[in-house]
């Protein structure tokens, strides 16, 4: 980045809506970046997106081929991380499972944070009966431990990755509601609301374009916290058989079917667990670094 | 402690609301299944009139209404339907599956408690050190390892490779059925048969398990100590009691910890719920005769009745923890009266 660019991000004195809205981002930037673990954690995260987007190319053999001859090898030049009880390339199915992965980790997400926030801030903002009534049903489905629902939901639906999503999405909007619901309500009676409302804003537009905007950022912190529980959660149902089914190269189910082997061939499940285990870890090293950042007041 | 009473009569009425919302959940989930109830227990070949007569018999016919009527019904009088796989009512199963989780989860907290606790004041009294640092990467892999994964790992390292452990299960297999069952925990109950043998077995088969269950909540219960003792010592009162000469390990665990400890006691209540949950993948790995196994084995079965009663009573044990968390936490502490 030139100095220019760099002047203008950091001015004192922004000339335009634009210069200081960017302005606010390059410093949070600048802060998170001297977080070495939170960036640690970025790193691997834009590293599996891009193997997952890319898994195609970087794959050496399609995910479901079976080589029965090659069973259970250690890793090698030809498989480099060996290869599991029907001769599938490990490497290849892991490469594979990390777009499972990270796309119920994403679908879930995007059920989830949009319909939390909706439910807080109605709540939050509208208050009375509305509060009671959402609130009273968000604690019902926070009286639950997430897995056990989430087992018996897709229990009563067909076991897949379809049905894991949806019933993890059940059982994660609860937080988001009560989070946007104590934002809203810190936001409701201030000085800046009343003037809007003042000039006439309906309650809709107050709630969409005034504070719901200002839930986003502890949102997100809360997203990215979330999503290391997500990835355990979608992987704890694949190992119990409730997730994604085999052949696929879910990674739960991967250690799910390669349990038998563990003894002898330990590699088999280790490998799909230490690839659950970084990125997890990695969600939840950037998640702390976004609080220090955006929500310096929860840390 | 009128405040509290008021907290009491507030829950009396908040808490049976939570409580039908969960059956409500569940009945409904049993509804949106596309199993026919019908032919999960007359099979597919049954005869059309059969089939026809039973869904009536059931109250298959009658408006939903009515059927979560009959639910919440048979639910009070402690009826939670059969279960198809083992044939006899889900709520015995329950009974006689539940102690051994509830054994479990014991053993575990215990363990992270001990743990736990020290590690957290530890770290808040030399925040910044390096022990510091320590306790915040192990909170952090704790928070990240998958629970089978670290039960498979534990076993492979505990009972394969360095013999330590016994196998997977509660007792070994000569012990098994030795000792009457009086309370359901087998370390109880061996004790109180005075089988030494049986005990020790016992405790053996406990200790992986409880000490893979325990590792989450010691990252947890390790982070909020923290949380709160870094709190705590932040307040004027300690810069009095340094000043006064008292010594560092008054200061810390009479001055400080003494004021945390009713905010760890809601933790603690937390935790033990979590750890109710994390028992279902754990018991599946180690073939842990608990509720958790009872349920995922029911999954694999669908056994809806069993899958329904288990979840039901899960939820009602975590809505009463986290009562009970609250409770206590406002009759201790004076600040909330």
């Amino acid at each position: 980045m030139n100095a220019l660019t760099r002047d203008w991000l950091l001015s004192d004195s922004p000339a335009s809506r634009r210069q200081a809205a960017w302005g606010r981002r390059y410093r949070l930037w600048l802060q998170f970046r001297g977080h070495g673990l939170a960036m640690a954690g970025l790193c691997v995260i834009v590293f599996v997106v891009f193997v997952s987007a890319l898994a195609p190319l970087l794959a050496m053999q399609d995910p479901g081929a079976q080589d029965l001859a090659a069973r259970l090898a250690p890793p090698s030049a030809a498989h480099w991380l060996g290869t599991d009880e029907l001769g599938r390339d490990l490497y290849s199915r892991l490469v594979y499972g990390g777009r499972i992965t990270l796309g119920m980790v994403l679908a879930v997400v995007v059920l989830v944070a949009p319909f939390g926030l909706a439910v807080g801030c109605v709540a939050g903002y509208a208050g009375g009966v509305a509060d009671k009534v959402l609130m009273r049903v968000t604690d019902i489905f926070l009286a639950f431990p997430r897995l056990v629902l989430a087992l018996a939901f897709v229990a009563a639906m067909k076991p897949g990755v379809e049905s894991a999503v949806f019933a993890i999405a059940l059982t994660a909007w609860p937080p988001y509601a009560r989070l946007a619901r104590a934002e809203t309500l810190t936001f409701r009676n201030t000085d800046f609301v009343a003037a809007v409302r003042l000039t006439g804003a309906s309650a809709s537009r107050i709630v969409l374009r005034h504070i719901a905007p200002l839930c986003v950022s502890s949102m997100i912190v809360r997203v990215t916290l979330d999503m290391s529980s997500i990835v355990l959660t979608a992987a704890g149902l694949g190992f119990l058989g409730m997730g994604a089914q085999p052949p696929s190269p879910e990674w739960g189910a991967m250690i799910a079917s390669a349990r038998r082997f563990m003894l002898d061939e330990w590699w088999v499940p280790a490998i799909p667990g230490l690839a659950i285990f970084v990125v997890s870890l990695a969600f939840n090293l950037l998640g702390d670094g976004l609080r220090d950042v955006l929500d310096p007041k929860q840390s | 402690m009128r405040a509290s009473l008021r907290a009491l009569a507030g829950a009396v009425v908040t808490v049976p609301i939570t409580l039908l919302g969960l059956a409500l959940v569940t009945f409904l989930i049993g509804r949106v299944m596309p199993i026919d109830p019908v032919l999960a227990i007359l099979g597919d070949r049954a005869p059309e009139d059969v089939v026809a007569r039973t869904r009536i018999e059931m109250g298959l016919d009658r408006p939903l209404p009515v059927q979560f009527f009959r639910y919440i019904t048979q639910l009070l009088h402690g009826n939670l339907g059969n279960s198809v796989m083992t044939s006899h009512p889900v709520t015995e199963d329950i009974a006689h599956f539940f102690p051994a989780t509830i054994e479990l989860a014991t053993a575990a907290m215990l363990i992270a408690m001990l743990i736990g606790i020290p590690l957290g004041v530890f770290a808040a009294v030399r925040q910044g050190s390096r022990l510091d640092n320590v306790v915040r990467v192990f909170c952090l892999t704790g928070q990240s390892v998958p629970v089978f994964v670290l039960a498979m790992l534990s076993l492979l390292v505990f009972y394969a490779k360095l013999g330590w452990a016994p196998g997977t299960g509660r007792a070994d297999v000569v012990f098994q059925d030795m000792v009457p069952e009086v309370t359901g925990f087998l370390t109880v109950d061996t004790l109180l048969a005075g089988d030494w043998d049986s005990f020790r077995d016992a405790v053996a088969h406990l200790a992986q398990p409880a000490g893979v269950l325990a590792w989450f909540s010691i990252a947890y219960i390790a982070r909020m100590t923290r949380a709160f003792m870094l709190d705590a010592l932040s307040g004027e009162y300690i810069i009095t009691a340094r000043a006064k000469g008292l010594s560092a390990a008054r200061i810390i665990w009479r001055h400080a910890f003494g004021n945390i400890a009713v905010r760890l006691v809601t933790v603690l209540a937390l935790t033990y719920a979590g750890l109710l949950e994390g028992a279902v993948i754990t018991e599946t790995v180690f073939s842990w005769p608990g509720l958790g196994q009872y349920l995922t084995v029911s999954l694999l079965n669908a056994d809806m009745n069993a899958v329904l009663g288990a979840t039901l009573v899960v939820g009602l044990v975590y809505v009463v923890l986290n009562l009970l968390a609250d409770m206590i936490y406002r009759m201790l502490d004076p600040r909330v009266r």
